[in-house]
């Protein structure tokens, strides 16, 4: 009997690692960005080529960076989830339209509504760079001081908005 | 013949792939091998088994741009390493820092091996004592017996 029970609890033990890893999510790299000031830059606007934002003009307030891109399969997946979000006006939602072209990216959000208080326009992705983007779409809650505060890659789904974002972006604003 | 052509037009094909591969390198060797060096640590996080050298999906070509102009701006290594590190996190070296939330993934495959060859050196003594383990008097007559026939 004693001879099976060292293979049992090398097996019982691997079961257990394989049982984790089967559940770790591997897209999901942990972001140096939390509690760090979000990057600076400037951007024209998707629509009004003319005016810029940069991250600075958002400060005082909570708000939402969500990457997308109309080239980007899983933000179709994702947009219902927003715009049911800018509905309850949660927190202003900002767009960052990475490597895209204006006018498909414009049809695009024609096509699927906007929920976004604007977009900015990051042709070249450099911003993307900036803020470690590597899968789109990716969401950044950022809070009135300007510090990033939560970073979520992959489309969002109702239960992350509602179990996550929304409760952090009270918190920040009782704050 | 047809076979020929159609060889022939495959390897005019390859010409043409490495052709395309070879966009926007600087002219700079010296430069060049410096961006190669470097893309060989840094983890494109598209196709995460991967360095950045034998990626070619969108991001990994960005982030190699990316070194590149860090350099040719006189940038250092370490300066470029950083920069990234800053925005993808350590994951994003393919030679992870060994810190505390690392040594296990440093000092695990050493632990394996101290274990194994524990495990090792404690089969063979109990072997060798079981083998060593001297026949009683009876047994040798025993064994006497069945050698005689």
């Amino acid at each position: 009997m004693r001879r099976f029970l060292l293979p049992l609890i090398v097996f019982v033990v691997l079961v257990g690692f394989l049982a984790v890893g089967l559940r770790l999510n591997p897209r999901e790299v942990p972001s140096p960005f939390i509690g760090k000031p979000a990057p600076a830059f400037t951007l024209s606007q998707l629509h009004q080529a003319d005016a810029q934002f940069s991250p600075q003009d958002m400060r005082g307030q909570v708000w939402l960076l969500n990457v997308w891109a109309s080239w980007c399969v899983s933000c179709r997946q994702e947009h219902p989830v927003l715009v049911e979000l800018s509905r309850h006006k949660v927190a202003p939602i900002i767009g960052l339209d990475y490597k895209d072209d204006r006018d498909p990216a414009k049809a695009w959000l024609a096509e699927h509504g906007d929920p976004y208080r604007f977009s900015i326009w990051d042709r070249d992705g450099k911003v993307g760079i900036d803020y470690g983007v590597y899968g789109v779409p990716e969401t950044f809650v950022i809070d009135k001081a300007g510090v990033v505060r939560m970073k979520h890659v992959g489309p969002l789904t109702q239960t992350v908005v509602s179990q996550k974002i929304i409760p952090l972006v009270k918190e920040l604003n009782g704050a | 013949m047809r076979k020929l052509i159609a060889a022939a037009l495959l390897t005019l094909g390859c010409a043409f792939a490495v052709a395309g591969e070879a966009q926007r390198v600087s002219e700079d060797p010296v430069l060049e091998a410096k961006v190669q060096s470097l893309a060989e640590v840094l983890r494109c996080l598209v196709c995460q088994n991967q360095n950045l050298a034998d990626s070619h999906a969108d991001l990994a070509i960005d982030l190699k741009n990316q070194v590149r102009d860090m350099l040719r701006q006189g940038r250092s290594e370490k300066e470029v390493i950083d920069y990234m590190v800053e925005r993808y996190g350590d994951f994003v070296l393919y030679r992870p820092p060994l810190k505390t939330t690392t040594w296990l993934l440093w000092g695990g495959p050493f632990l394996l091996l101290g274990g194994g060859m524990g495990g090792l050196f404690y089969f063979l003594r109990r072997r060798k004592e079981l083998a060593e383990a001297p026949l009683d008097d009876q047994q040798r007559t025993a064994a006497a017996r069945l050698l005689q026939g």
